[in-house]
């Protein structure tokens, strides 16, 4: 076991390394290191030809608990966290279609004209829609066009659009922190340990939405001097863009929208219709593609199949730690330094995901850490998972924002505007997201210490 | 050769190679393009052009830049394909020109037009230079001018193929010490004007 559990680790540690460097296309980083994960530490060291089917979990698909469950639904084993991926998937079709009906680019300048195209007002109206959109879809297409369009209007009424950009990005780190679809970990966390839609909004977002209070306060004061100051150009808002211009086709549209609509109903409700997150996701991808037939095969090529094969073969590799009991070490770890401190523990588990989160990934953290606070909470008397769970949560979506290669988000908010002319360095969005990021780790802290300890 | 002409400039720092570029312009009648093009679009699309040029031929800080989707967040990648873009753009346009640096030599293989030249010097003539142009000591000089080249070729061999410097990867690499800036000039606008005849 020993031989297997340092292959293990170095597999893991290689491929971080790896997938740091982006030398190579992390997807295929990651199947490579799980492929090595299948064939020497399950097959060479352990022999466990068990540990292969276990950690591959194809035969989970088949079961009906995978699409409907009357019960709280955890993934039963380790391994590849399927509902995961084929949710993601779903979801990437669905906001696919609504991208190429021109819903985003629509709505931003729907609520542009509402506000009156007043900077301020402006900023703090994305700023919110950031957050919310970002509770149901992934943040990067939020983003992606969220930025865009305050790049559009910063050229048009002639302010500058990073202050604003920032403030979005962190605001969309912060709504998928909300829910349970809303970013990466969460949707792993919620799919490994069984929580539903309505334990995370009742949990995470609640956090979130106290956060947000705190976060759109923090952005205007430090922005204020920026947003006063434009606030002063005399602007011909006859001469803007009409936000009917962004509807593509009138049709597809309403149905994008419908779609969406039903989307969102069905993850509210999903705990007590008992369907899971892969059935919402399969379901929403099927009927995306069945009512946009003549964009199907566009819809399908845009989706971002690299990012699914990424999780697939991290999804390999953690289950290659957990397996060889890697994993229940490092939470007898955390056990042991927190004395059986609930306190001490969820203040470790929060800061120390948030830290991590803000240079590397927090999908593969996020994945590595779940198996390692379920040991915990079956170790460590007193303690309760959904606890730690929540921590785990805010920690890793949180902690992403304080740089600008913590989450995804970022890397392509920072981007759209450099390539428009307003390239943001480290010192520049540092200066401003790291006190964001401290304030909203501490709000969050209080509010897990307050409500549940 | 087509009637476009396009002089690509390479230049080791401290050789001579923009002097050299302006002359050859001058002899041409076109235009130069180095950070001036930062400046253009700065005016065009009413930016802060000295927070373009921070940026300028700045080679990629690997370790804490990410790439998502194709996007990246580094503001010195992002600013060298806004300058790709730019010279792309004029040299598809049927523009004439002359460019220095910023990889041209690549991006603009395409073009028949294009004469690639990279101008290199011997290296006291170098530091001799860079310290009397710079008013800085020998030692200062020399630090200046290692650090540029380093930054130039990490730069370059990011987006490009073909290696900085690299002979193979120029039409013609020229030693401007040995006949000096206004020589080497004479020399090169020599060589482009056969270029220019033999293909008419």
């Amino acid at each position: 076991m020993l031989a297997a559990q340092i292959l293990a680790v170095l597999i893991f540690v290689v491929m971080f390394l790896l997938i740091i460097t982006e030398k190579i296309e992390r997807h295929y980083v990651t199947l490579a290191s799980g492929l090595l994960t299948l064939v020497f530490v399950f097959g060479v060291c352990m022999q466990s030809m068990s540990a292969i089917w276990e950690t591959l979990n194809i035969q989970n698909i088949f079961t009906l608990g995978f699409w409907y469950s009357a019960g709280e639904a955890a993934e039963e084993s380790s391994g590849i966290n399927w509902a995961t991926i084929i949710f993601i998937a779903g979801m990437m079709v669905m906001v696919e279609g609504m991208a190429k009906a021109g819903f985003f680019r629509w709505l931003c300048m729907r609520l542009a004209k509402l506000v009156n195209y007043k900077t301020t007002a402006l900023f703090i109206t994305f700023m919110i829609m950031s957050a919310i959109l970002a509770m149901f879809i992934d943040s990067i297409t939020v983003i992606l066009f969220l930025a865009a369009v305050t790049v559009e209007l910063a050229q048009l009424l002639k302010f500058n659009p990073i202050p604003m950009i920032l403030a979005e990005i962190f605001c969309a780190n912060l709504g998928g922190s909300a829910t349970m679809c809303g970013d990466p970990p969460n949707i792993i966390i919620g799919t490994s340990l069984g929580y539903s839609f309505g334990d995370f909004i009742s949990n995470t977002g609640l956090i979130a939405g106290v956060a947000l209070v705190f976060v759109l306060f923090y952005f205007y004061i430090v922005f204020r001097k920026e947003l006063q100051g434009s606030g002063k150009n005399v602007i011909d808002i006859a001469a803007l863009p009409k936000p009917e211009e962004a509807i593509t086709d009138k049709r597809s549209f309403i149905i994008s929208t419908v779609i969406f609509i039903i989307a969102v109903v069905l993850l509210i409700t999903h705990a007590q219709s008992h369907l899971t997150v892969a059935f919402i996701g399969l379901f929403i991808a099927i009927i995306t593609i069945l009512t946009s037939m003549k964009n199907a095969k566009e819809i399908m090529s845009k989706v971002d199949y690299k990012t699914l094969l990424f999780f697939i073969g991290l999804f390999v590799v953690v289950g290659g730690l957990e397996q060889t009991g890697i994993l229940t070490a490092v939470a007898d770890f955390i056990g042991k330094i927190s004395g059986g401190n609930l306190m001490l523990m969820i203040a470790i588990i929060i800061w120390v995901s948030a830290f991590a989160s803000a240079f590397v990934d927090n999908i593969p953290f996020a994945a590595t850490m779940i198996p390692v606070i379920s040991s915990l909470a079956q170790t460590v008397p007193g303690v309760d998972l959904k606890v730690l769970a929540w921590a785990l949560s805010m920690g890793t979506d949180i902690g992403g924002s304080a740089t600008p290669i913590g989450a995804s988000a970022n890397v392509v908010g920072t981007s759209v505007a450099a390539k428009e002319g307003y390239p943001v360095g480290w010192g520049t969005y540092c200066r401003k997201a790291v006190p964001a990021t401290v304030l909203v780790l501490i709000v969050s802290t209080i509010c897990i210490f307050v409500r549940y300890c | 050769m087509s009637e476009q002409l396009i002089i690509s400039i390479g230049r080791e720092y401290g050789s001579g190679g923009h002097d050299i570029a302006d002359e050859l312009a001058k002899r041409f009648g076109l235009e130069v393009y180095d950070v001036n093009i930062l400046r253009e679009i700065a005016v065009e699309k009413n930016l802060d052009a000295s927070l373009l040029e921070k940026y300028d031929e700045v080679p990629k800080r690997h370790f804490i830049s990410r790439n998502v989707r194709g996007y990246s967040n580094s503001p010195e990648e992002n600013i060298a394909n806004i300058q790709f873009e730019f010279l792309q753009k004029k040299a598809k346009e049927g523009k004439s020109f002359v460019v220095v640096g910023r990889c041209s030599e690549t991006i603009l293989k395409d073009y028949k037009g294009l004469i690639t030249i990279f101008v290199l010097a011997d290296r006291d003539v170098k530091i001799e230079r860079v310290s009397t142009i710079r008013k800085m000591s020998v030692a200062e000089a020399e630090a200046t001018m290692n650090r540029h080249d380093r930054k130039r070729k990490e730069y370059h061999n990011y987006y490009c193929t073909g290696k900085w410097g690299d002979s193979r990867n120029y039409d013609i690499s020229i030693n401007s010490s040995k006949l000096g800036i206004a020589d080497t000039a004479d020399y090169l606008e020599q060589y482009i004007k056969a270029r220019i005849d033999k293909n008419k």
